[in-house]
């Protein structure tokens, strides 16, 4: 096997290619509240368990209606968009003039209601989600085996990350949404309904958190403590790549899924704190986040 | 007549304090205390289903015990051994709590335990699997009654090991349990001519188990063993199938709850081997326990249920036997008195406090092997207690 200073670079490249993967669900994940914080000043701490929903309704929806995967993929964002939508529609607008932490109180209560009720209805042990019958193989790399379903998250989450940042920073509807945050007053002088572009940034946002529950469904326990594991971790990358920046969100959330494989390969037990260990010194250093626009 | 008055007075005096020591109940209650993870990973091994079956217990036993009434109450640990301690401090300071049972997470256990033991009140552990609680933390008040690692190990790795699967791997939960079937496994291993390659310790609640499966991948063991519980065993499973370990090497689950088999893709699950304490579809006896369990809870009982169940009804009879609630001379009568019901079988309560019984080496059904989504396990073999058990330490011999 091949080495460099003692170490083995296949077993290397095969951590560096893991990383990337969960990467590519800190990306979704971090994206989400990135759009939700950056553009509309919301922390939503429910968005673990959007996640949670998101693998929940793809599970259920396969289970009682007999919609696949692929239906879901569409189906289930939707669908998570939709409480995301309500939820900032009844709860969220109507403290939307109090301090942030209103909303990161409320959302907090609410995402652990909402875990509460479906570790009530299906327990703590989690549902089985069968991986899609087209991405069940895998394809033999020189370092290590890669399967084919992981190969597909790694695309979709590029193509809708990169996606989500084109239309924010580069078409009119994102100059738009992000004028319509900026001023509110002036763009409703202009004739552009504020309100409606809020929520539907918000059913936007958490939608992708479903997404990225769709996805996670076929190869990790679907549980409904499942997002609230995930939650503080995405959380400390968003404050990493700069609380409110779009491409920071996505870029830290791949790089810290590679810095996290590096640390599962040479120190295992450091694995779960190594991203709290960048998010100290990068405050330490350079408050505003690597790629954030404020202090 | 002065005199004679005295006398009577005596005599009374005399008839009263002998009728308070028939039936000496504490505060004219006996109080259990269980102790379990309410919302957290291991709720359906031990959470509400432990206070089911601990009521079950009261009730088949009559609800009361020497004329006076058996209360049940319960809290959540949060897998905090600080919260889980503190709870069980309240319990007997100001609750009157006779007994705690329940107890899942053994780093709770482990907390919990110490208060107990400090208040000289009996500790009835019914899901956590550290040996430490009738070894190096052994107290002449804990009982320790489904199974522990020892009789994982023993179960699982050491037929494996006989028939010629020598190399291990371990990924493993990175806390107290983890720690302790990982080292009781490695001895076996060792002692039966096998030795481990390696081991990833992965933080409990892991999520993607991925990178340590490719350490696995790349150690050149014959078996990798999974010292791990709860989600953590359904989630090292699926991402090992995914990365084509499954295919390479054996996959041994050394400790495997029924709900979470029950959460595993039976492709997958199929035909992997455990160590359990109990499985409800044994026999005629284990059946109808069962289904008046699944009656009032919903799901099978996983091991730590019918545990607890076992435990809490041994501890009542024990109080009858003695004629107080008093922990000294209960769990004298616990130790004397042979456990023995549709989950005691061929059982001793030995006097270091852990409940020696038959365990039982399952294999893990494949989809077209299945009945339905309860029928889980089929027996591969069953394990004398004295084979799936340690000996008794000579300093943890309380007598």
């Amino acid at each position: 096997m091949a080495t460099f200073l003692g170490i083995n670079l296949f077993g290397l490249f095969g951590q560096l290619l893991v990383g990337l993967i969960n990467g590519s669900f800190y990306a979704l994940l971090s994206l989400g509240l990135a759009i939700i914080f950056g553009l509309l000043k919301i922390i939503n701490f429910a968005q673990g368990a959007m996640y949670m929903l998101g693998a929940f309704a793809a599970y259920l929806a396969l289970q009682y209606m007999g919609i696949n995967y692929w239906a879901s993929l569409v189906l289930v964002p939707l669908a998570v968009g939709l409480v995301g939508v309500l939820m900032e529609r009844f709860l969220i607008r109507p403290i939307a003039n109090e301090d942030h932490l209103y909303s990161l109180l409320l959302t907090f209560g609410f995402a652990l209601m909402l875990q509460g009720v479906f570790t009530h209805m299906y327990g703590s042990s989690g549902l089985s989600y069968s991986i899609p019958e087209a991405l069940r193989g895998g394809t033999k790399l020189p370092f290590m085996y890669l399967p084919d379903y992981r190969a597909w998250i790694i695309c979709a989450s590029v193509v809708v990350c990169g996606l989500t940042w084109w239309m924010i920073e580069k078409t009119k509807l994102g100059a738009y949404l992000r004028a319509g945050t900026e001023n509110p007053q002036l763009m409703q002088a202009f004739g552009i309904n504020v309100p409606l572009i809020v929520t539907l940034t918000f059913g936007f946002g958490v939608g992708l958190a479903g997404l990225a529950g769709v996805l996670a469904a076929p190869i990790y326990s679907v549980s409904p403590d499942m997002g609230s594991n995930l939650l503080i971790v995405v959380f400390a990358i968003v404050v990493i790549g700069g609380m409110g920046s779009i491409g920071g969100a996505i870029l830290t959330g791949l790089g810290m899924g590679v810095i996290e494989g590096l640390t599962k390969y040479f120190y295992p037990e450091a694995s779960n704190t190594v991203i709290f260990l960048v998010m100290v010194i990068v405050l330490l250093l350079k408050p505003a986040g690597l790629f954030g626009k404020e202090a | 007549m002065k005199m004679m008055k005295k006398t009577l007075l005596a005599a009374s005096v005399a008839a009263v304090a002998s009728s308070a020591a028939l039936a000496n109940v504490s505060d004219d209650k006996v109080k259990i205390g269980v102790l379990a993870d309410m919302g957290g990973t291991y709720a359906d091994i031990c959470g509400q289903g432990c206070v089911t079956a601990t009521q079950m217990a009261v009730e088949d036993f009559g609800g009361t015990v020497l004329g006076k009434p058996i209360e049940v109450i319960s809290a959540d640990d949060q897998l905090k051994p600080d919260v889980g301690s503190a709870i069980v401090r309240k319990w007997i300071e100001n609750e009157q709590v006779d007994a705690v049972g329940g107890m899942v997470s053994s780093a709770v256990t482990g907390a919990a335990t110490k208060v107990t033991t400090d208040a000289k009140k009996i500790a009835l552990i019914s899901t956590s699997a550290s040996n430490a609680f009738t070894t190096k933390a052994c107290s002449p008040y804990n009982v320790h009654w489904t199974y522990n690692v020892v009789a994982l190990a023993n179960g699982t790795v050491k037929p494996m090991v006989e028939a010629g699967k020598k190399k291990w791997f371990f990924i493993t939960a990175d806390y107290a349990f983890g720690h302790a079937l990982e080292g009781v496994a490695t001895k076996v291993i060792n002692e039966n001519g096998g030795e481990v390659v390696g081991a990833a310790r992965a933080p409990l609640g892991t999520t993607d188990f991925s990178s340590y499966i490719l350490q696995a991948q790349s150690s050149g063991a014959d078996v990798v063993a999974l010292a791990n519980a709860g989600n953590d065993t359904v989630n090292s499973l699926k991402a090992a199938s995914e990365f084509g370990l499954t295919q390479m090497m054996d996959v041994a689950g050394l400790l495997v709850f029924t709900p979470n088999a029950q959460a595993m893709d039976p492709n997958v699950a199929g035909g992997m081997r455990t160590t359990t304490g109990f499985y409800w579809d044994l026999d005629d006896q284990t059946r109808e326990w069962s289904k008046r369990f699944m009656e009032r809870h919903g799901s099978i009982p996983a091991m730590g249920h019918a545990g607890a169940y076992s435990m809490t009804m041994h501890y009542l009879k024990a109080v009858e036997a003695a004629g107080t609630d008093d922990s000294d001379a209960v769990i004298k009568k616990m130790k004397e008195m042979k456990p023995d019901d549709f989950f005691s079988r061929n059982a001793t309560l030995r006097a270091d406090g852990r409940m020696v019984h038959d365990m039982y080496y399952v294999e893990i059904k494949k989809p077209d092997e299945r009945r339905d989504d309860n029928d889980i396990f089929k027996v591969v073999s069953t394990i004398p207690g004295d084979q799936a058990y340690a000996p008794m330490l000579p300093e943890c011999n309380f007598k």
